[in-house]
């Protein structure tokens, strides 16, 4: 066991380093919200393009499509060290981390050449249509629906949870063209222009009062089949392409955590005492910690069976139940420390931090697989336990209830 | 980047489980437990002939001269097998601090001995029912001669040698009893886990041995639990491992309103806390693993890391599976009982877990974490 590079991976981690060292500010611990009140969509932009410049951008990509065919290892280097500088966050990763691999499997060479070194360079920015008001964890139970018209299709019906809508240009698409094949069989799937006729983007808010993803109403909206990804029918395969993406692009929730609440606890009085005498403070962040280490050394596991060139046992699937509870709780902890003061809005960057943990925990715990879809995953996947019964197995879709129809 | 054992380390640990397995240790556990001995000392005679209780031991004191690593990957499969000898206690503890502490003399003339299973050790330090503190000890040296008593002492019918926690004119001691002497006597006292022995030591002007420092004997004692710590939680994790296994076997085969009870989410999502919870502690357990054989300075932290995430996991894995077997896994006949009872016991040998928080926190606070 050693914790050391390869004198390979020694030398790019160096140059991962020096190049970010070069082009970013490093992070000093309680960052202030540096992108409040600009343009934040144009720096993550222009923070896009210098990384494509350089070939940072899809790393793993192969050089005609911007990247320079890091390994997997490497891409963890580099993400290792960018996690460490004050970078923009939140824009590009669910275009990059799921329609990239989809468009890189099924797209013709054409449209890899046109729409991947755009998507990579930030130019062109891609969202995931895919969960609908009657189908979330379920997501194979959507119907919007796709009727052949020539040699396009038109589309009907809604999507919603799409993040980043309000600002993408591309998108992918799964959706139902037969309503009377069992539920799996009659999607199919495509990628569409945002700006086409009869789209229709609605922000919701959230808890947290942002707006980060939005209702996607679709009124005959032409698709042309060039667009299609995949055979007709063959929706649900490509969309769990992406969505065994999405399980890895969702990992650890950025925000407070165990240190946080540590220094916290040294820092504040309580009746004249610091927290952290309190015993109960002490083993809740005891807890933390275990639970932030052992997902971080569970990472270092996985990257020790890449670095090996073999493939990652199922251990990371931990991740995001462990981090989003964690965060949730982090957050509870520092608003509580505060006693009745702990609603109260404020400037202070680690009381926010609190608080917007424990604002955005929820959210966390429900995307990219509830907390409940991520254990039965466990247990399916990893310990080989049998599928849920269910009701609407070998049934038409259309025959199936909804409880809203 | 290599957080993971050698090819030579895994297959140590796959002919470890092989060997166990074909012993039928588990079966030899309960054996203990319905028996009238505290441990199974064919099996115990089998382990130390294949050189397990030398691995660490080196070669000019004629062990194998191995390493932590090694180690770790056996204690995880005793651990999975609930294998009812004196393991923890007299290598663990007794011969890791002798390897530490011990004079050369003392190593010359006891560590060919555990090779060979002709010495046998423990470690007494308990004295009353609460947690040992270097403040209420009271079992006394003079003279070299040691009295008082101890409780709750691990593994005394197999054990020829404790080293004895005791207080002194200079403050704490380590110092070696040789448990066959007239003045110490030895009284087995029932426990909750039964498939291993407690022991009260009694000791009256017994003659005794310094090892290490004196006065500097909780500062040891604490070294030497902090490496214990991490061979425990292997132990801990091998454990986790068997009742979650145990538990998914059942999910898979009981049947309940005609399907397998695994297929409900409220058995399923029981599983799936289990298995995050087991690899928590595996990770910081190999992490404590690479902390202990490097001799890194992280060691107090990684330890107790691994401590209480190992605690954590074998207390909810072995719980969880008495619950997913139902009525069944009440009842003496399936083996449910027999790894929540080994669980309590682990977590509780080198002190519980509410300790372990706490050395995690203050190690936390000398290092200043972050």
């Amino acid at each position: 066991m050693d914790f050391k590079d390869t004198p390979e991976q020694a030398k790019f981690r160096k140059t991962c380093r020096e190049w970010l060292e070069k082009n970013a500010k490093l992070k000093t611990g309680v960052e202030k919200n540096e992108f409040a009140n600009i343009d934040f969509l144009q720096v993550a932009k222009d923070w896009q393009k210098k990384k494509y410049n350089a070939g940072w951008a899809m790393l793993h990509w192969p050089k005609e499509f911007g990247g320079i065919g890091a390994s997997a290892i490497e891409r963890i280097i580099w993400a290792e060290e960018e996690s460490k500088f004050n970078v923009p966050k939140g824009i590009f990763e669910i275009g990059l981390g799921m329609a990239g691999p989809v468009m890189m499997e099924y797209a013709t060479d054409e449209q890899k050449a046109r729409y991947l070194p755009a998507m990579a360079e930030g130019k062109e920015i891609w969202c995931q249509l895919f969960s609908e008001p009657s189908a979330g964890s379920d997501v194979a139970g959507l119907r919007s629906k796709a009727i052949k018209d020539g040699d396009n299709w038109i589309i009907n019906g809604q999507k919603v949870w799409t993040s980043g809508a309000h600002f993408s240009d591309y998108g992918i698409l799964v959706v139902r063209h037969d309503p009377n094949l069992e539920k799996h069989k009659g999607m199919t799937f495509f990628f569409l222009d945002m700006k086409s006729p009869g789209i229709e983007v609605k922000p919701i808010k959230q808890i947290t009062g942002g707006s980060s993803f939005n209702e996607v109403y679709f009124t005959d909206v032409v698709i042309p089949d060039s667009q299609r990804l995949g055979e007709v029918g063959d929706g649900w395969k490509v969309a769990i392409t992406t969505l065994m993406n999405e399980r890895l692009a969702v990992g650890d929730a950025n925000g407070a955590d165990v240190e946080d609440a540590f220094r916290w606890a040294k820092k504040q009085d309580d009746s004249g005492e610091p927290l952290i005498n309190n015993k109960s403070v002490r083993s809740s962040i005891a807890d933390w910690y275990c639970e932030a280490n052992g997902l971080k050394n569970t990472k270092l596991r996985t990257m020790s069976a890449l670095s090996r060139g073999e493939t990652p046992g199922p251990e990371a699937s931990i991740t995001k139940i462990v981090s989003a509870n964690k965060l949730q709780n982090i957050g509870a902890f520092g608003m509580d420390s505060l006693d009745m003061a702990g609603m109260l809005k404020t400037d202070d960057p680690e009381i926010q931090s609190f608080q917007n943990a424990w604002l955005g925990a929820p959210g966390l715990r429900i995307a990219g697989g509830t907390d409940e879809i991520l254990k039965n995953i466990i247990a399916e996947r990893v310990l080989g336990l049998p599928q849920d019964a269910r009701a609407d197995k070998g049934m038409p879709y259309k025959d199936i209830p909804s409880g809203n129809s | 980047m290599n957080l993971d054992f050698s090819d030579d380390q895994k297959f140590l640990q796959s002919e470890a489980k092989k060997f166990l397995e074909k012993e039928e240790s588990v079966k030899r556990s309960r054996g203990v437990l319905e028996g009238s001995e505290s441990f199974d000392n064919d099996l115990w005679q089998k382990i130390i002939e294949l050189g397990w209780t030398g691995i660490r031991i080196p070669e000019e004191y004629e062990g194998l001269g191995l390493g932590h690593l090694e180690l770790c990957v056996i204690a995880e499969e005793l651990g999975r097998h609930l294998t009812p000898v004196p393991f923890s206690s007299s290598v663990y503890l007794f011969t890791e601090a002798v390897i530490k502490y011990g004079s050369e003399e003392l190593k010359k003339e006891i560590l060919p001995k555990l090779v060979t299973g002709e010495v046998v050790g423990t470690i007494a330090v308990t004295e009353d029912f609460l947690a040992p503190t270097n403040n209420n000890i009271k079992t006394e040296v003079s003279n070299e001669l040691i009295s008082g008593t101890k409780i709750a002492v691990p593994d005394c019918e197999a054990a020829t040698h404790s080293i004895i926690v005791c207080k002194s004119s200079k403050g704490i001691d380590l110092r070696l009893v040789d448990l066959s002497c007239k003045e110490v006597s030895i009284n087995q006292v029932e426990n909750i886990d039964g498939s291993r022995g407690y022991y009260s030591i009694e000791m009256k002007q017994a003659p005794s041995l310094l090892i290490g420092d004196e006065g500097n004997g909780w500062i040891l004692y604490e070294s030497i639990i902090n490496q214990a710590a991490v061979l425990f939680s292997f132990e801990q994790i091998g454990g986790s491992q068997a009742a979650l296994d145990m538990a998914v076997n059942y999910a898979n085969e009981r049947y309940a309103f005609g399907k397998p009870i695994g297929s409900y989410q409220g058995i399923k999502h029981k599983l799936a806390d289990m298995y995050v919870a087991l690899t928590l502690a595996k990770s910081n357990s190999y992490y404590a693993a690479w902390a202990l054989s490097s001799e890194s300075s992280d060691l107090p932290v990684a330890a107790a890391t691994a401590r209480v995430s190992a605690t954590k996991a074998y207390e909810l894995c072995s719980k969880e599976n008495i619950q997913t077997h139902g009525g069944n896994g009440f009842t003496w006949e399936y083996d449910c009982h027999l790894f929540y009872k080994r669980s309590k016991l682990l977590s509780l040998n080198i002190g519980s877990i509410a300790n372990w928080k706490e050395k995690l926190i203050s190690n936390l606070e000398q290092s200043n974490l972050n």
